[in-house]
């Protein structure tokens, strides 16, 4: 007999609003780190080519080049990222060229500014694609299935980006454009998991005669693990792909491989755990009721 | 009975495939057009000012992108990339290798050039010139300068008539850079305009003057900068990881779905050269974030093929004949296949909508994806999977996936 999914749901609302917790009070006390995209001023990037103490360099910018540092941070192959609070001017950019050319002979520098304005706008719209993202795709799934899958969806679809940006704000990773690329990739895996065991339950409503709640977690238990399979090989497979990109896939896209490793486990989970569930406690009031009547 | 015909033509697609796909891939890739995060260069957003006596329109917004690419043309970078955004915004995309912060000033420097009388009245301006200032030395002294000709001589030689023996000044940018007496009046409508550091300086100002004036000054408010050896190991990495994602799920279909693992990986391997050959011929740009997508959207098209290949198994364990099962696997798995990639597609539709350069990339490239996957793993591989069973040529449903025990309780 295969493990009694459904029967055990609490746990997982349990547990899920723990981890939600658990995020969020990370995001308020620890804020999310996030990079020149959305936060105006500066970063310059460069290779330091040995090991090295950030706050050593923070000091030298600071008194070498009179500019007021916010932070210094070393990333792989013994770079370093700083970050200035103010957007910096040409002339400064200059300067900071020069100056880092000569000190280090493989800098490579590559500085970025943005403006408060354009950083806002970056930010606001980032949001605006996520929201309108869900409510595209619930207005879709209500009118494919109904909408308590729909919503029930769409919960675990945010859970999950709860949980990706929760870990990203707990280990200080820079939250940049990019990331935004990776969470909506991340949205659109989450409901592709969801929709797959929805369209099981939605055709097994067509074979099953349910009366009462037993009947109705079985159906979904059925469901679940008619598509177990399937779950697993296919984040598998996509494991595979966003793992080898964030082992070989070079400093650029690193973070925004591991947030897709993150987020499509989480995302296979959710949509087991979290999404089947909602759904199932959501459904069986339904059957409750007319009893009561 | 074994049918030749349906495993011919099983042969013809993939024979025909790789005929097509081998000699020409190289091209298709060369073609493709890179992003700066992928062969280096700079991206700057510019605001477009208010001059002091004219307030920005649009019109005005074109014209200062339009002399911003005269004066990229004139310093002889290539393929520059730019676009009015909102407004009264202009984004400069330089790609290659070359001095950033030259490529910078000279994308600003306004080159307001001025002809003024003694008394600080304006007599004529850059726009009077003809587009073909160029440096020189001198011949005597060896000094270099900048020779330029005026469009209209007469107007010229009216100011050099009016003030022979006076000083007309030369000013650029608002600074004097010359002041010289006119000794008697010049009726050819050629000049020179002396006082530069070296050669290179004159130069630069002869492409300034060439390119003509900004209408209305610039401010940045946005940059970023890739070096093109960064961007070219983003690249070189980026193609190396996919390379092994695509072995890693390679081994894993087939050593787990078998027959129909290999066609769903032939499948892909159709799926990636479409691809990359839409995003060649559409002469769509591809960045890191739109590769990572394509990467990504492997995995999605693998799980077309996981989709498809489960639900056929189902089948077949229900007692379903090996050609039923294929069909019957096939048609059930429809449905889920084409819901879930019309939410990717709604969601690629939106960020594309709201998104700006990196999401918008991503979600281009993540739609071109979807689609592709319709093509490739909906459509050529179920026909490939149906060809083969029909063939008759294997008949063991082992090699179809499904366990020994399922196959014996048919």
């Amino acid at each position: 007999m295969k493990f009694d999914i459904v029967k055990n749901r609490k746990w997982y609302f349990g547990f899920s609003v723990l981890i939600s917790i658990i995020g969020i009070i990370l995001m308020l006390t620890m804020g999310l780190n996030l990079g020149t995209d959305f936060k105006a001023g500066s970063r310059v990037q460069f290779t330091v080519g040995q090991a090295f103490d950030p706050a050593d360099i923070e000091k030298a910018i600071e008194t070498d080049l009179k500019l007021d540092v916010a932070a210094v941070q070393a990333i792989e192959n013994n770079g370093a990222v700083v970050r200035i609070d103010k957007k910096i001017t040409a002339d400064e950019e200059a300067s900071v060229n020069k100056y880092l050319t000569e000190k280090y002979p493989n800098a490579m520098p590559q500085i970025s500014s943005v403006d408060p304005v354009v950083a806002r706008e970056l930010a606001e719209k980032a949001i605006y694609a996520i929201i309108l993202a869900s409510v595209g795709i619930i207005l879709y799934m209500a009118f494919r299935f109904e909408y308590k899958f729909a919503i029930s969806g769409v919960i675990s679809m945010l859970q999950v980006v709860l949980v990706v940006v929760s870990i990203f704000a707990l280990f200080r990773f820079e939250i940049d454009i990019t990331f935004i690329a990776a969470v909506l990739t991340i949205v659109g895996y989450s409901i592709h998991d969801t929709i797959v065991i929805f369209d099981r339950i939605r055709e097994n409503l067509k074979h099953y005669k349910v009366k009462t709640t037993a009947d109705l977690e079985q159906l979904v238990n059925d469901s679940v693990w008619q598509t177990m399979t399937r779950s697993i090989n296919t984040v598998l497979t996509v494991v595979f792909s966003a793992g080898a990109l964030y082992l070989f896939g070079g400093s650029p896209i690193k973070h925004f491989s591991l947030a897709l490793v993150i987020g499509l486990v989480t995302g296979a989970y959710s949509s087991i755990f979290i999404a089947a569930q909602l759904w199932v406690s959501w459904k069986s009031r339904e059957l409750k009721k007319p009893k009561s009547a | 009975m074994i049918k030749w015909s349906r495993f011919l033509g099983f042969l013809m697609i993939v024979v025909l495939f790789f005929a097509l796909a081998i000699p020409t891939y190289q091209s298709i890739w060369n073609n493709i057009q890179l992003g700066l995060d992928l062969k280096g260069g700079f991206d700057v957003l510019y605001e477009v000012k208010d001059a002091p006596e004219e307030k920005v329109t649009m019109e005005g917004v074109i014209a200062t992108k339009n002399a911003i690419e005269k004066r990229i043309d004139s310093a002889g970078i290539s393929e520059p990339n730019l676009a009015i955004e909102g407004d009264n915004r202009i984004r400069v995309q330089l790609a290659g290798v070359f001095n950033q912060e030259e490529a910078k000033k000279l994308l600003v420097q306004s080159a307001e050039l001025e002809f003024k009388s003694p008394t600080g009245e304006k007599l004529a301006s850059g726009r009077d010139l003809k587009s073909n200032a160029r440096a020189q030395t001198d011949q005597q002294t060896g000094a270099p300068q900048v020779a330029v000709e005026f469009k209209d001589p007469k107007l010229f030689a009216d100011i050099t008539t009016k003030y022979v023996g006076q000083q007309v000044s030369i000013w650029l940018d608002g600074e004097m850079i010359q002041n010289p007496v006119i000794n008697e009046p010049i009726l050819t409508g050629s000049a020179v305009i002396n006082g530069q550091a070296d050669l290179k300086e004159a130069r630069e100002i002869a492409n300034y003057l060439n390119a003509g004036a900004l209408p209305f000054p610039l401010e940045e408010i946005s940059s970023f900068g890739v070096s093109p050896s960064l961007g070219e190991e983003a690249l070189h990495d980026t193609l190396y990881a996919g390379g092994i994602a695509f072995v890693l799920i390679f081994i894993f279909m087939v050593v787990y779905y078998r027959l129909p693992g290999l066609i769903g990986m032939i499948a892909l391997v159709m799926y990636t050269y479409l691809l990359f050959s839409v995003v060649s011929f559409m002469g769509i740009t591809l960045t890191l974030p739109g590769l990572a997508a394509l990467i990504l959207g492997v995995g999605m098209a693998v799980d077309v093929n996981i989709i498809a290949i489960e639900r056929m198994k189902d089948e077949f364990r229900n007692g379903k004949s090996l050609l039923s099962a294929v069909i019957m696997g096939q048609k059930r798995s429809m449905p889920t296949i084409i819901d879930a990639n019309i939410t990717s597609i709604i969601a690629g539709v939106l960020m594309y909508w709201f998104g700006t350069g990196a999401i918008k990339s991503f979600a281009v490239a993540h739609i071109i994806s979807v689609l592709a996957t319709f093509i490739t793993a909906v459509l050529i591989s179920r026909l490939m999977l149906q060809l083969l069973v029909r063939s008759n040529l294997i008949k063991n449903p082992w090699w179809y996936g499904a366990s020994k025990k399922g196959g014996a309780s048919k």
